[in-house]
C-alpha cells in the first residue's frame, strides 16, 4: 500500500501521520507539497493530515481547497483511491465538497484538546472493517472547529461512521464535546472511499503513548486493502 | 540635557556614551543605544547579581549568553531550552501580549538550530473572582491556546497561581523546548566577516516601535496607551519559520540564526555582531517594509513579529533562499558582516547611524541598593485546630491554587507531535524521543508565597521543587532556566528580594548540581498601589534514559503499600491551608534542607530505576493529604491510610514541609525500598494502601477523611472552571 501524506503551509500532523504509516505499519509513505501534484493511481491511501492549514484564518481548510494538490487528491477520489482525511483533514474535505456538510465552531467557543470516546456506528467501510459494530474506541480530539452539521438531505445514516459517546457506547449529550449535529465525530463520502474524523488516530498508536485504540482504522485499512488486491487476482 | 528626555536614559549614561562615542549621537543613533540600554535589553541592574549562578556542567553544552541554553543528551542529540516572561505587554493586551509572547521564545529556541517541541506556560492572576482578572485570565489563555496551537509545537505543562499582587500586572512567563542534532546546533560566535545577512520572515512595519523601554517601566495608568507597543501575532507565518529554520539549519552554510526579538533589527544586528567580535553593515532600503515612509529609526526598532534573522556564507545564499521561498516566505539580503566592529546603517544611500556595536551591548551595569532589613514575621497567631478537618481538606482541594487546571490545558493541544507520553496533570510532562529509548521531562516551578516570607528560600525551594517534579517520572534533571519576576530595581525591598532570590537559585542549584543554563529577568512588575511577590520561576529538563520505566504519580495497583519519602512531622509555617483557611500570609516560609533533599531525591530515583516503585509523587501545595487525594484522584483508586505521629493533625495533613515523595509500591519491594531509604538516612513512613473507591485517613486511631475518589475527582477538576465562570 502506497500512502501519501499531503503537507501544506500550517499543517502540523503531517509528521505524525507519516510517522505512524512510515514506523508503526512499515508503510511505504511519501510526502507530497501543497503545490505538487500526482498521478490519479500513484498512491492508494491519501491523508490529508491536522494543523492549521495557511493558518485557519479566514475559516478552517477554506484556502487549502484551493491548493494544485487538491485537484489530484479529487481525482485519486475519482478513481477510488483512499483518503483519510483527519481533523482540518477533515475541514479541507468538506470545504472543498469531497465530503457533505461543514465544521463550525465548537459550541463552547473554545479549542479542545482531550480524549473522547467514540462509537463505530458503520463498520462496513474500508476504514473500519476490523471493528466490531458499536464497539468504543478511545481517541484524542484538538480542534476548535469540530462542530460537524449537515442537512439531513444531505447525509445518509450509513455515511455516519464515528459518534461521540459515553465510555460504555452510549451516545448522549453530555458525551458529545463539540456539539455536532447527532454527535457525528466521523463521516465517509457515498462510494465509501473518503473518510473525514475529526478525532487522531494516529495520536494513539503506540504502546508508549498508553493508547493504541487508533491502530484499528489503520489496521482496518491495510486488512481491506489486502483483500481487495486479493480478489482482484483471482 | 533636553536630548535625553523621554529616552530612559540618565544623565551620567549619556555622559559615558558621549566618552565612549567621542561625539554627540544623532538622533537615529540615540534611539537606537536608549532602546539597547534599557532594562529590558541590557539586564544592567541585574548582570552583576547573575554572574553569581553556576552555569557549568558535564551535560552543558551552551549556558548563558546565546539566544537559548543548550544540554547533550547523548546519541548526537542536545536539547535548547529557555523561559521568558511577556508580563507587561500582556498586562495591557492580554490576547496579543501572550500569544507573541509564546512566539518569542519559540524563536529564540529555533535560533539556535533546534525544532521546538515543547511549550510550558507559568502565569500569575489577581484573585480569580474578580472581573479584569477574568478578562485577563481568559485573554492570556486563549492567547496562548491561539498560537502555540497553530504552530504545532505541543503545550505539556506550566503552572498559574493566583494571587492578589497580580492584580493589576500579571505574570506570563513561557518556556520552550527543542531538539536539536549537536552538528546542527548554531552559535552567533561562529559568524565571520564578509558573510551575507539576510531577513526572513513578516514585513518590517510601525508595530512595537518602544516596546523595550516599555517593558522597562513599571505599570500606570499611561500604560493604556502604550498598547500600541503590544505588537499583533501571526502564528500561521511563525509555523513557516519554524519549518524554514528547521530546514535551513540543517546547512552548513547557515552560520548562525537569530530572532529579532527586542529592540528588533538593532538589537539582532549588535548581538550577533557583538558576540562574534565583528560588525555589521545593513542597508535599510532592502529591508521589507509594510508602509511607504518608515523613517530609519522606525526600520531599526521596530518588533514586528515572525522575523529571523540568518548569517549565511557568501556566495552560498541561493539554497537559503531556496528553502524560505518554498515555504512561501520573504528572504532578502539586507547587508553583511564587517570586521571593523562597527555597527553601520545606510537608509537610501546615507549613513543614518555608524556607532560600535559593543556601545549597544556592553551597557555599564548599575549596582544594586539591596535593603538590609528583613521581614519580621509574626510571632503571636491563634491558630486552632480546626473542629472540621475534613471540610478543610475539601475546601483546600478546591482553592485556585491547589486544584486541576485541566480547563486550562484543555485549550492548548498538548499532543501534536505525537511524543507526548506524560500529559499534564502530572509533576512533570514527559516526552519521548522518536528513534531512541530516551525521553525528557519537563516542568516549571515557583511558589510566590515562600518567595515573599523569605526570597533566599523560597528560591531554594523553587528549584528543588522543581527537581523533584523531574526525579518522580524517573528523570535525571540536566540543567535549569529561570525566569525572575520583581518589582522595580530601585527600590531597596525589591533589590533585596532579588539577590537573595538569586543566592538561593545559587545555592540549591550548587547542591543538586543543577546548572543554570539560559534566563530571563523581568523587573518594574508593580503599579503605584502594588507590586507583584517576588517570583523567580524555575524551568528545568531532565532525562529519562528509558523511557519503558517512566514514573508516574497516580496509584495503580489495588493493595501496593503506601510510603512517604521524607520527613512525616510538620512544624507551623505558611501554606495554602494557613493562606486559605486562617487567611495568614505573614508566617515564615517552610524551611528546607538541601542536604536532606539531595537525598530524598536520589533514593526516589534509584528507586524508580531499579523498577521498584508504581507510583511516584511530589508532596507540595495542599501538603500530605492532597498529594494523597491527587494520586487517587489520577489513578482512579482509593486508598487507606493510617498515620500515629504527635504533629498536630492540621500541619500533619496540610503543611507544606519540603523534601518529601509520596510514592506506592508492590509489598515485596517494601524491603528494598526502606533499605535504600535507610542508605541514604531518609526518614521513612508506611501510610497504608492502595485499593477501594474511598480516601480514607486515619489519624491516631480516629478518621479523620472518609471520602469517595468520585467525589474528590468532581472538586477537583471542575473548581477553577467554576471559579471562573469559564
Amino acid at each position: 500500500m502506497r500512502c501519501a501524506v499531503v503537507v501544506f503551509p500550517g499543517s502540523n500532523c503531517d509528521r505524525d501521520a507519516y510517522h505512524v504509516l512510515k514506523n508503526v505499519f512499515c508503510l511505504d509513505s511519501h510526502y507530497v507539497f501543497h503545490e505538487e501534484s500526482f498521478s490519479p493511481d500513484e498512491f492508494d491511501l491519501i491523508v490529508l493530515p491536522g494543523g492549521f492549514s495557511f493558518g485557519d484564518y479566514l475559516r478552517a481548510g477554506a484556502i487549502a481547497r484551493f491548493s494544485p494538490v487538491m485537484e489530484s487528491v479529487r481525482r485519486a477520489a475519482e478513481l477510488g483511491k483512499f483518503v483519510l482525511g483527519i481533523c482540518n483533514g477533515f475541514q479541507i474535505l468538506t470545504e472543498s465538497g469531497l465530503l457533505p456538510g461543514a465544521l463550525l465552531r465548537n459550541r463552547n467557543l473554545k479549542f479542545i484538546c482531550r480524549d473522547v470516546y467514540v462509537r463505530v456506528t458503520n463498520n462496513r467501510t474500508a476504514f473500519t472493517c476490523s471493528l466490531q459494530l458499536g464497539e468504543v474506541l478511545r481517541l484524542p480530539i484538538a480542534h476548535g472547529e469540530g462542530r460537524y452539521f449537515v442537512p439531513s438531505d444531505r447525509l445518509k445514516v450509513e455515511q455516519i461512521v464515528f459518534q461521540y459517546c459515553d465510555e460504555h457506547g452510549t451516545v448522549t449529550d453530555e458525551a458529545n464535546p463539540n456539539g455536532s449535529i447527532l454527535n457525528i465525530a466521523g463521516i465517509i463520502n457515498e462510494r465509501g472511499n473518503v473518510l473525514g474524523m475529526m478525532p487522531h488516530p494516529e495520536r494513539c498508536c503506540e504502546e508508549i503513548l498508553g493508547n493504541t485504540d487508533g491502530r484499528k482504522i489503520f489496521e482496518s485499512l491495510i486488512a481491506y486493502f489486502s483483500w481487495r488486491k486479493e480478489h482482484a487476482a483471482d | 540635557m533636553l536630548r535625553i528626555e523621554n529616552t530612559g536614559l540618565t544623565q551620567r549614561e549619556y555622559w559615558s556614551i558621549l566618552e565612549r562615542l567621542s561625539r554627540e549621537p544623532n538622533d537615529v543613533e540615540l534611539a537606537m543605544i536608549s532602546v539597547m540600554w534599557s532594562e529590558h535589553c541590557s539586564y544592567k541592574h541585574s548582570k552583576n547579581s547573575l554572574r553569581r549562578l553556576p552555569t557549568s556542567g558535564p551535560r552543558v553544552i551552551q549556558g548563558p549568553g546565546e539566544n537559548a541554553g543548550v544540554v547533550d543528551i547523548g546519541d548526537g542529540l542536545a536539547v535548547v531550552f529557555k523561559m521568558e516572561s511577556h508580563n507587561h505587554p500582556s498586562a495591557i493586551e492580554p490576547f496579543h501580549g501572550a500569544a507573541t509572547g509564546v512566539g518569542g521564545i519559540v524563536r529564540d529556541v529555533l535560533a539556535m538550530g533546534a525544532r521546538p517541541i515543547a511549550l510550558l506556560d507559568s502565569l500569575r492572576f489577581g484573585d480569580a473572582s474578580k472581573p479584569r482578572v477574568k478578562y485577563l485570565f481568559n485573554g492570556v489563555v486563549s492567547g496562548i491556546s491561539f498560537y502555540g496551537n497553530c504552530i504545532g509545537v505541543p503545550t505539556v505543562g506550566g503552572e498559574v497561581y493566583f494571587h492578589p499582587c497580580y492584580e493589576q500586572n500579571p505574570l506570563v512567563n513561557v518556556m520552550c523546548v527543542g531538539l536539536a542534532e549537536r552538528r546542527h546546533l548554531k552559535f552567533s560566535k561562529s559568524v565571520r566577516p564578509g558573510a551575507s545577512v539576510l531577513l526572513a520572515g513578516s514585513l518590517t512595519g510601525r508595530d512595537g516601535i518602544g516596546g523595550a523601554s516599555f517593558a522597562s517601566e513599571t505599570i500606570s495608568k499611561d500604560s493604556e496607551s502604550k498598547r500600541p507597543c503590544v505588537q499583533i501575532a501571526d502564528p500561521f507565518m511563525e509555523k513557516l519559520l519554524i519549518e524554514a529554520c528547521v530546514e535551513a539549519a540543517k546547512l552548513d552554510a547557515v552560520l548562525a540564526i537569530q530572532d529579532l526579538g527586542a529592540a528588533g533589527l538593532t538589537s539582532a544586528c549588535s548581538e550577533i555582531a557583538s558576540k562574534s567580535g565583528n560588525g555589521i553593515f545593513i542597508d535599510l532600503s532592502r529591508v521589507p517594509v509594510r508602509e511607504k515612509g518608515m523613517s530609519a529609526a522606525e526600520i531599526l526598532l521596530s518588533e514586528s513579529q515572525e522575523r529571523m534573522l540568518l548569517i549565511v556564507e557568501k556566495g552560498k545564499e541561493d539554497g537559503v533562499e531556496k528553502i524560505f521561498k518554498k515555504w512561501g516566505l520573504r528572504i532578502s539580503k539586507i547587508g553583511e558582516i564587517t570586521d571593523d566592529g562597527w555597527f553601520t546603517a545606510v537608509h537610501d544611500g546615507v549613513v543614518v547611524a555608524r556607532i560600535p556595536a559593543k556601545l549597544l551591548t556592553e551597557v555599564p551595569t548599575i549596582p544594586l541598593e539591596p535593603a538590609t532589613n528583613r521581614r519580621v514575621y509574626r510571632t503571636q497567631f491563634d491558630l486552632l485546630v480546626p473542629s472540621d478537618v475534613e471540610r478543610v481538606f475539601l475546601e483546600l482541594l478546591a482553592s485556585p491554587n491547589i486544584c486541576s487546571k485541566r480547563c486550562v490545558f484543555e485549550q492548548y493541544d498538548h499532543m501534536v507531535g505525537t511524543d507526548t507520553v506524560m500529559r499534564p496533570g502530572h509533576d512533570a510532562a514527559v516526552l519521548r524521543i522518536k528513534d531512541s529509548s530516551k525521553a525528557i521531562a519537563v516542568t516549571t516551578d515557583c511558589n510566590p508565597f515562600y518567595c515573599f516570607a523569605d526570597p533566599h528560600v523560597g528560591a531554594e525551594i523553587a528549584v528543588c521543587e522543581a527537581a523533584r517534579n523531574l526525579i518522580v517520572t524517573g528523570a535525571e534533571p540536566l540543567g535549569l532556566t529561570d525566569c525572575l519576576n520583581f518589582g522595580d530595581p530601585e527600590k531597596p525591598e525589591v533589590a533585596y528580594q532579588f539577590e537573595a532570590a538569586i543566592e538561593g537559585i545559587r545555592d540549591a542549584s550548587l547542591s543538586l548540581n543543577i546548572p543554570v543554563v539560559s534566563g530571563n529577568v523581568s523587573f518594574y512588575n508593580e503599579t503605584e498601589n502594588s507590586r507583584v511577590h517576588p517570583t523567580p520561576v524555575i524551568g528545568m529538563v531532565g532525562l529519562i534514559e528509558d523511557v519503558s520505566k517512566v514514573c508516574s504519580a497516580s496509584f495503580k495497583k489495588p493493595g501496593d503499600v503506601i510510603v512517604l519519602l521524607g520527613p512525616i512531622e510538620a512544624g507551623i509555617h505558611l501554606c495554602e491551608y494557613t493562606r486559605t483557611i486562617h487567611k495568614l500570609e505573614d508566617l515564615p516560609a517552610p524551611t528546607i534542607d538541601l542536604d536532606l533533599e539531595k537525598r530524598v531525591q536520589r533514593c526516589c530515583l534509584t528507586a524508580i530505576k531499579k523498577g521498584l516503585l508504581s507510583s511516584a509523587h511530589d508532596v507540595s501545595e495542599g501538603g500530605l493529604a492532597i498529594a494523597l487525594a491527587e494520586s487517587c484522584i489520577l489513578g482512579n483508586m482509593g486508598a487507606e491510610c493510617e498515620i500515629r505521629t504527635s504533629t498536630r493533625t492540621d500541619f500533619l495533613l496540610f503543611g507544606e514541609e519540603q523534601s518529601r515523595i509520596l510514592v506506592s509500591l508492590p509489598q515485596e519491594n517494601l524491603e528494598k525500598l526502606a533499605e535504600l531509604a535507610e542508605a541514604e538516612n531518609v526518614p521513612f513512613t508506611v501510610l497504608g494502601r492502595v485499593g477501594g473507591r474511598e480516601l480514607t485517613i486515619k489519624v491516631n486511631g480516629r478518621k479523620i477523611i472518609d471520602q469517595p475518589v468520585r467525589k474528590l475527582r468532581e472538586i477537583y477538576e471542575g473548581s477553577l472552571e467554576r471559579l471562573l465562570s469559564l
